[in-house]
């Protein structure tokens, strides 16, 4: 039995400790897991954890992070609750795994703590990992602070073992700038936070021999398309599940969220569409232009990013002029997938408003109040001359001569 | 629990966890190897399976050919699927959550050479390293079968594969088999052994073994392949009889890592070109030009089964 662990009102965590400390009070009953920057802390946390009696479980030692996804497979399979954490290499590595974490609908949670992809190797942060896995069938969703990582991870488990759910779910914070900022986190207790998840639910367990189950199928051009069918509307159907577990930890805690966040939206002309550490920022650019300059803006952050909210992005960015979708990942050749999923969103929609694209902070690059500000300048004059006057794709912090795409 | 069977007639009715309802090739060995690990134990079991001839034909669905638990990942981690169930089950147990916490539980996992010498070889380093409770079955056919017959790392000098074809200047695959049960005894395993399944007394006493040693465990089953070694399918049981006989496939076991025992002794030894003899994919070896490779053979062959002797005399 594990020991428990008074917490103070206020905590100082950074987002490492949120994710470490979240895990610890879900009691997991395996974590399969391998070290990889600036993810490593979450991974040494729950050691600590594990050697001073806070946790009960089985830690093991995987060889790779393909192992650590693979040991979680077969955890999970057996019939438990089962979490990891890693970055992006070892996010790469994992990738097989994860498709067949989904397809095989184990509940496992993956704290994902954002880092960019080799080659150039880098350590820091961008979205490329978190881009690299939206196809992989899981339930995705972005954590902009350390408090959200602490609070999703929590909501995490719950949202993947519903019983009309049992997807894999995936939570994402910014490496280093969520990962290693200290900043004050309001933690549940232990019984509070443990009784929210609830108890482990089995299904098709493994270790239930009274009905032997086989996992990990061959299916053909006969039934595999049914499956993979199958599997796409369980992950749409989640959407619901997502919002009843927002609702309940709101009711728990007042700390309300949704699955596309709006801030200063009611009557926003402008809008920049964002995730991660960079949301928290354009809001404050956003506030200093009201103020200075009279320029009504916004941000919308898709909390959620798959199942993609289309309905709540269309009604968020509803009466808005014109949009910056700003993609924290190189596009590979096209335009950054927040640009494409908020423009189907918005063509979906009566209204349309112009849209372009940023991409920006890749490996770490700051992103600044200035660039910030000259993103909302640029996307006012898109307002004011009703079509695009900007190039459609630019990139921003970017040294040396400017970039731009798709003109 | 060892399951003894004592006469044909149990033999006839016991239930088998492994059905005869399955899709690999008439003749081929697998099924023999991996029947008699399921019929040899009453514990429950859970397996996992790398991707390859058993997995690809045993479990296409809507049908199943396992009356146990079982999960097929990848290729390459059927060791870390085991090692993660293993985990899980050691977890349960402490916790009290077990349905039926009495009744033993064996985790056992089978790849081919494939995935076992090449693919996932790390993954079953790792695995056996963290002294998971689990036996590890290769089912070695020395040929990657179930992608069409491309070598291995287990595959022998001299055989003609997909990928080293013998041709007019080649005498086929240039490099030597892998000794991957030197490797995991290596590790320190606490048992290690080679099995075939023409000597299934053996090998049902091997697994039995394997079953009770707490920690992990690593079986290297001979599997004669009839598609990819090239003979007709109804010799599988004799083509094996000289794979053992000529000491090509020495039968022996190594405990904690060193102390080692040959469980099997021909009392004709035949001669390697023999075995080879028997098999399309050296046919090619018995030209005047590729017959060096075969004395070769001999030679490591002789030289092996010398080693083995005075591992075994030595006692240590």
């Amino acid at each position: 039995m594990a020991e428990k662990l008074e917490l103070q009102e206020v905590e100082v965590w950074d987002g490492n400790m949120a994710f470490a400390q979240a895990m610890r009070q879900a009691q997991i009953d395996v974590v399969a897991a391998y070290p990889i920057t600036p993810s490593t802390p979450t991974v040494h946390g729950y050691a600590k954890f594990l050697a001073d009696g806070y946790i009960d479980g089985e830690f093991v030692l995987v060889e790779s992070e393909h192992a650590a996804m693979s040991g979680c497979v077969g955890a999970a399979a057996a019939g438990g609750r089962v979490a990891t954490a890693t970055s992006s290499q070892g996010f790469a590595l994992m990738i097989e795994v994860l498709y067949q974490a989904s397809g095989m609908r184990l509940p496992i949670v993956l704290g994902l703590v954002n880092r960019a992809l080799a080659s150039p190797l880098n350590v820091n942060g961008d979205h490329s990992d978190m881009y690299l896995g939206r196809d992989a069938g899981w339930i995705m969703i972005d954590a902009f602070n350390a408090q959200e990582a602490y609070d999703l991870m929590l909501m995490g488990f719950k949202i993947a073992e519903n019983m009309g759910v049992r997807l894999p779910v995936m939570v994402n914070q910014d490496g280093f700038i969520t990962s290693h900022t200290a900043q004050n986190v309001k933690p549940l207790q232990d019984e509070v936070a443990y009784n929210f998840i609830g108890e482990y639910k089995e299904v098709n367990a493994m270790l239930d021999f009274c009905k032997p189950v086989t996992y990990g199928a061959q299916t053909e051009e006969d039934w595999h398309f049914e499956f993979k069918a199958k599997q796409h509307k369980a992950l749409m159907d989640s959407s619901k599940v997502i919002k009843d577990v927002f609702q309940e930890f709101e009711t728990l805690t007042k700390r309300a969220y949704k699955s596309v966040e709006s801030y200063m939206m009611d009557d926003a002309e402008v809008a920049i569409v964002a995730l991660g550490s960079t949301v928290e920022s354009a809001v404050q650019a956003a506030k200093d232009l009201r103020e200075s300059e009279g320029i009504k803006a916004g941000v919308v952050a898709t909390r959620v990013i798959r199942p993609f909210p289309f309905e709540e992005v269309q009604s968020a960015l509803k009466g808005v002029k014109a949009i910056a979708t700003l993609d924290r990942s190189a596009p590979g050749g096209t335009l950054g997938m927040l640009y494409n999923e908020v423009s189907a969103s918005m063509y979906q929609s009566e209204h349309r408003p112009v849209i372009s694209n940023y991409i920006y902070g890749l490996g770490g690059r700051d992103m600044t109040q200035k660039e910030l500000k000259e993103i909302f300048s640029d996307t006012k004059k898109n307002a004011d001359a009703g079509k695009l006057v900007t190039p459609l794709q630019q990139f921003s912090g970017l040294r040396g001569p400017k970039l731009s795409f798709f003109n | 629990m060892s399951k003894i069977i004592k006469n044909l007639k149990q033999f006839s009715t016991s239930n088998d966890r492994f059905e005869g309802a399955h899709l690999l090739c008439p003749g081929c060995a697998h099924s023999i190897i991996v029947r008699e690990l399921l019929n040899c134990t009453d514990d429950n079991l859970v397996i996992a399976n790398a991707t390859g001839c058993l997995e690809v034909c045993t479990a296409v669905y809507p049908h199943t050919s396992w009356d146990a638990s079982w999960i097929h990942i990848g290729f390459e981690n059927a060791a870390t699927a085991a090692s993660g169930a293993e985990a899980m089950y050691k977890t349960l147990k402490r916790k009290g959550r077990l349905k039926d916490p009495d009744k033993p539980v064996k985790f056992v996992a089978f790849g081919g050479d494939g995935a076992t010498y090449d693919i996932g070889f790390q993954f079953l380093s790792g695995a056996v390293e963290r002294g998971h409770d689990f036996t590890y079955i290769c089912l070695d056919n020395e040929v990657y079968a179930n992608t069409g017959g491309q070598r291995s790392s287990s595959t022998p000098r001299g055989s003609s594969t997909t990928t080293t074809p013998a041709g007019r200047v080649s005498y086929g695959n240039k490099k030597f088999k892998k000794d991957m049960v030197a490797i995991m005894a290596a590790h320190g395993a606490p048992y290690v052994a080679q099995v075939a399944p023409n000597k299934w007394k053996d090998m049902v006493k091997k697994y039995q073994k394997a079953l009770a040693t707490e920690g992990p465990v690593y079986i290297n089953a001979m599997s004669a392949c009839t598609t990819e070694w090239k003979f007709p399918s109804q010799d599988t049981i004799d083509v094996s009889d000289l794979g053992t006989d000529s000491l090509v496939f020495p039968l022996y076991e190594i405990e904690n890592g060193h102390k080692l025992t040959i469980t099997y002794r021909p009392r004709n030894i035949v001669p390697v070109r023999d075995y080879l003899g028997v098999q399309g994919r050296f046919k090619h070896l018995f030209k005047k030009e590729n017959q060096h490779i075969i004395d070769e053979m001999q030679k490591a062959v002789d030289l092996k089964w010398e080693l083995l002797q005075r591992r075994e005399e030595a006692g240590i």
